[in-house]
């Protein structure tokens, strides 16, 4: 009895409050646009019986979406967006991590407290400390013009690269830890029985350290990719008007243009897109928790 | 122990330098005498000035305060519970479903997860304000809490528990007098990583704000949206100052225990 | 005066304390006990011995309350246990981990049981004071569990399970984290606070040693199943099974079939050609049935000339020595090709060592020297 209500309580709030929120969203993405309050048709009304309302749901919308280039474009450059991040931040960041796990043991709490430090300091704080540093008259073109590499400003704050850059540092906790984790378990005798046996260094750090790595690569991988496809507040602080990123467009279409069957359809669309992902995320992470038991 | 080589010195250097360089240069011109966050022109701090002025940030950040106090609480006590479930449940039916349901926020875009919840608030007619967003923070750093706290108690010694039943405890007791106490530091670090993550947010608040409900980094949002100001830097330059004590001293504090508890288990060894 | 044998097992009257009936735990497709049945008396320092996987840790779990049985029943003092919770046995555990709460000291962990008891608190101090000068832990009262070493912390899991006096004290593997000397040490600590306790004590362990030296009984068991319930000195001298023999210390195992010569006594045609062997037995065989003839390294006696109105004796050559310190143990190789163990104490110097590599020796033992089996 006891267990059922442990079991019961949380569950139920999470079905009530993440699960059927989404089947509204589904709902209402088939739904049509209008001026009321809320500003979409048909309501659910239960005397004229479920089969009614289900007949006025339609995908207008979705077709709607996959007519105008701009949803498309926007998908594909989200797409692209986070794939290149992801990439750079695994770049930056395995080595960050590698360095920290060959660190002197009295070293590695404070490196830790170095990468924890960020992730706990505000966001949104993050971002817009590099619109000071990435605007034309602002501490990067300063730097560049005094050391002359270049000669005129470059612009940088309202493109596409200051969102590669703004992604690249506020995720680069997320990728530094899993990898630090999975490197930090590794044995270091491993790596001298590779080279006992006859390895390089370097082909025994790919044959040996960059596959026991592996779910640590994974789980960093998709801690960025899936949280930068709909990100929102990059884009918008550090993009410019051509950055297409889906988290934008539906921000717009809600708040903007207060289109809120698109605005979910958009939801519907990116979150299909992201299942997979977020399903493979889980299998990673499910995984390593019966490893570590 | 081996000398780190001298590519591993300059990947940390370099990466360290990366992440810390923007937030001093943030922290330097919030001393700004002008009113360009990019020129230099003199120490001053006349912008934190300015900022204890501003009533309407104030009464922004006491919000959110109030907002973080209440729905990090409640997902500690949900986060927990979940936790428990998850490492110690066995098994149960959409046993799967609940552990996607832990894990998906914690990646969920949150326009999604924004964007859903306020179509849910307003299909039930719950008014908008602190109370949506109470709950709002509530179900996904829950989430959070109940990693941090699985990962604790899946290193736990399930025997523990089992002592504890075998001198009598029921269950719950067992939970109170032993699980509890044991896991406490991983309880009360998911309790502020959800205290900090609900003063972070701003899309999530943003969709499920009221009028009267105006929470810190909707403000600063709006604020920055339209340019840099040496106000929002000092405001940045408190918030971090506040986060980098609370981190500095935490992990002085439980490093301190470690050295002592080693100090303790070598002293036990030598007098046996 | 004669000491009254303590051999309740022996006696019909007895009533035994644990009782399991068919028993029978699956897990899945597992099957983790098989369909047992045991007996176990009210003072008895009992073992359970086998290797890892053999079912004694899910036996114990299940006495203690943390399985329960998926077919057949279990009775404590005749009572069927199975709808009884952990927390309401009489049945006190010491875990193999220790399982020493980290956030209670010594004190607060002895009396952890007797206050979720209810015990008044002037008997909690008395009865942890008490268990405190038991364990010689008195010093340590203050100590946090991290604060002691690990064969203080076997002491105080320990006090604490004996501190609400359980008519049954499990013990897993409560040996297993401690060096050798330390363990040696300990064990005769268990048997004397045993003894001064008057509580019947099931250990589980996988240290064939231990088990010998601890217990009253001990149980082989192999793949959920009891190979054989008995004595220390059955076990080792009388084992029922090629299997028990094999398990329990070292053993020279001789094949063939058996003709009866009388008097409970068989020939063993071990090889073609060979004379045979000639045992007496307990067991009766058809003539021609297959045995196994087990025999003990140090019930094999080795020399130079062939001995006199020996029963059985066979010539070999000195294949291998291995020197103990106390005792040695030679491997001969018979002309058959077989390999036979012999030990020997050495109560000389070794350099008067009376036998080397490649000499050429007898070996000899009595009928009575070696146990015959069935196979």
């Amino acid at each position: 009895m006891r267990r059922l209500l442990l079991i019961a309580i949380p569950y139920v709030w999470l079905a009530a409050l993440f699960l059927v929120p989404f089947a509204i969203v589904l709902k209402i993405s088939l739904s049509d646009a209008a001026i009321a309050m809320p500003p979409y048709m048909p309501q659910f009304d239960w005397t004229e019986g479920i089969g009614a309302f289900l007949g006025e749901l339609d995908f207008e919308n979705f077709t709607f979406l996959i007519e105008d280039s701009l949803y498309w474009k926007s998908y594909l450059s989200s797409l692209q967006i986070a794939t290149t991040s992801m990439l750079l931040t695994l770049l930056v960041g395995y080595p960050i991590a590698y360095g920290m796990a060959r660190a002197p043991e009295e070293w590695r709490p404070t490196l830790m407290m170095l990468v924890i430090l960020p992730f706990w300091t505000s966001f949104l704080i993050r971002v817009y400390a590099w619109k000071g540093i990435l605007a034309n008259e602002g501490f990067l073109n300063q730097f560049l013009m005094w050391t002359g590499i270049v000669s005129d400003p470059l612009q940088i704050l309202n493109t596409t690269t200051a969102v590669y850059i703004g992604i690249v540092y506020t995720y680069l906790p997320f990728m530094i830890l899993p990898i630090y984790a999975a490197l930090d378990r590794m044995d270091d005798s491993l790596i001298e029985a590779a080279e006992d046996l006859g390895c390089s260094r370097m082909s025994a750090f790919w044959l040996v350290t960059v596959p026991l790595s592996k779910s640590g690569i994974i789980a960093g991988c998709f801690l960025v990719f899936i949280p930068a496809m709909g990100e929102f507040v990059i884009p918008s602080l550090l993009g410019g008007s051509d950055t297409l990123m889906i988290g934008k467009v539906l921000w717009e279409e809600f708040f903007s243009n207060r289109d809120w069957p698109v605005a979910s359809a958009v939801a519907v669309i990116l979150l299909m897109i992201l299942v997979v992902p977020i399903v493979l995320f889980q299998r990673n992470q499910q995984k390593e928790q019966e490893a570590d038991q | 122990m081996k000398r780190l080589s001298a590519f591993n010195v300059v990947s940390l250097t370099l990466g360290f330098a990366f992440l810390y360089i923007p937030m001093l240069i943030l922290i330097l011109f919030s001393f700004n005498e002008g009113k360009l966050v990019t020129v230099w022109a003199g120490f001053s701090t006349k912008w934190y000035g300015e900022l204890m002025q501003n009533d309407a940030m104030l009464q922004a950040a006491w919000v959110t305060i109030k907002v973080a106090v209440f729905s990090s609480t409640i997902a500690t006590v949900l986060g927990t519970m979940a936790a428990y479930v998850l490492v110690r449940g066995g098994r149960f039916m959409g046993r799967t479903l609940f552990s996607g349901m832990i894990y998906a926020p914690l990646v969920m875009p949150e326009v999604i997860t924004g964007l859903s919840l306020l179509l849910l608030f307003i299909g039930i007619g719950l008014d908008r304000g602190v109370l949506t967003i109470v709950l709002a923070h509530t179900t996904f750093s829950m989430c959070y809490v109940s990693v941090v706290v699985s990962s604790r108690l899946a290193t736990f010694d399930h025997s523990l528990e089992e002592a504890a039943l075998d001198l009598g405890c029921s269950p719950a007791e067992a939970f109170r007098l032993v699980t509890l106490p044991i896991i406490a530091p991983a309880v009360v670090s998911g309790w502020l990583l959800a205290f900090t993550l609900s003063l972070d947010d701003l899309v999530i608040a943003s969709f499920n704000t009221g009028p009267a409900a105006t929470t810190l980094p909707i403000k600063i949002f709006s604020a920055v949206r339209l340019g840099v100001s040496p106000e929002i830097n000092a405001l940045s330059t408190i918030m971090i100052g506040i986060v980098t004590v609370g981190v500095i001293s935490a992990s002085l504090i439980s490093k301190q225990a470690l050295v002592k508890q080693r100090r303790e288990e070598q002293e036990a060894v030598r007098s046996a | 005066m004669a000491i009254p044998v303590f051999e309740p097992w022996n006696d019909p009257q007895a009533k035994p304390l644990i009782q399991f009936r068919n028993v029978t735990k699956r897990f899945g497709d597992f099957t983790a006990i098989d369909d047992l049945t045991i007996d176990i008396y009210e003072r008895e320092f009992f073992a359970l011995l086998g290797p890892s996987g053999c079912g004694k840790t899910t036996m114990m779990r299940m006495l203690a309350g943390f399985e329960n049985p998926t077919e057949g029943k279990i009775f404590l003092a005749g009572q069927d246990i199975a709808p009884v919770p952990p927390n309401k046995r009489a049945v006190n555990m010491m875990f193999q981990s220790y399982a020493l709460f980290p956030h209670l000291s010594v004190w607060e962990n002895i009396a952890f049981g007797l206050k979720r008891e209810g015990m008044p608190r002037n008997e909690i101090n008395t009865r942890v004071e008490e268990m405190l000068r038991l364990t010689r832990l008195e010093k340590f009262a203050r100590r946090k569990p991290h604060q002691i070493s690990g064969g203080q912390r076997q002491r105080v899991a320990l006090a604490r399970s004996l501190a609400k006096a359980p008519k049954l004290l499990l013990l897993d593997e409560p040996l297993g984290a401690l060096d050798r000397k330390l363990r040696e040490e300990t064990q005769f600590e268990l048997m004397d606070i045993q003894e001064k306790t008057g509580t019947t004590f099931v250990i589980v362990t996988h240290d064939q040693e231990e088990a010998m030296t601890v217990a009253s009984r001990v149980a082989v068991m192999d793949n959920g199943r009891v190979m054989q319930v008995a004595t220390p000195a059955d076990i080792y001298e009388a084992p029922n099974s090629v299997y028990v023999a094999d398990f329990i210390g070292d053993v020279n195992l001789i094949e063939g079939p058996v003709t009866a010569i009388g008097d409970g006594t068989y020939a063993l045609n071990w090889r073609e050609g060979a004379a045979p062997l000639t045992a007496k037995s307990q067991n009766t065989f058809s003539d021609g049935q297959t045995a196994h003839l087990a025999i003990r390294p140090e019930k094999v006696t080795i020399s130079a000339e062939k001995p006199e109105g020996v029963a059985n004796a066979v010539q070999g050559k000195v294949l291998d020595i291995a020197y103990l310190g106390n005792l040695s143990t030679y491997h001969v190789e018979l002309p058959t090709g077989d390999i036979i163990k012999a030990q020997t104490a050495n109560t000389r110097r070794i350099s008067r060592r009376a036998f080397t590599w490649e000499d050429t020796v007898w070996l000899s033992w009595t009928a009575t020297g070696g146990v015959l089996l069935v196979d």
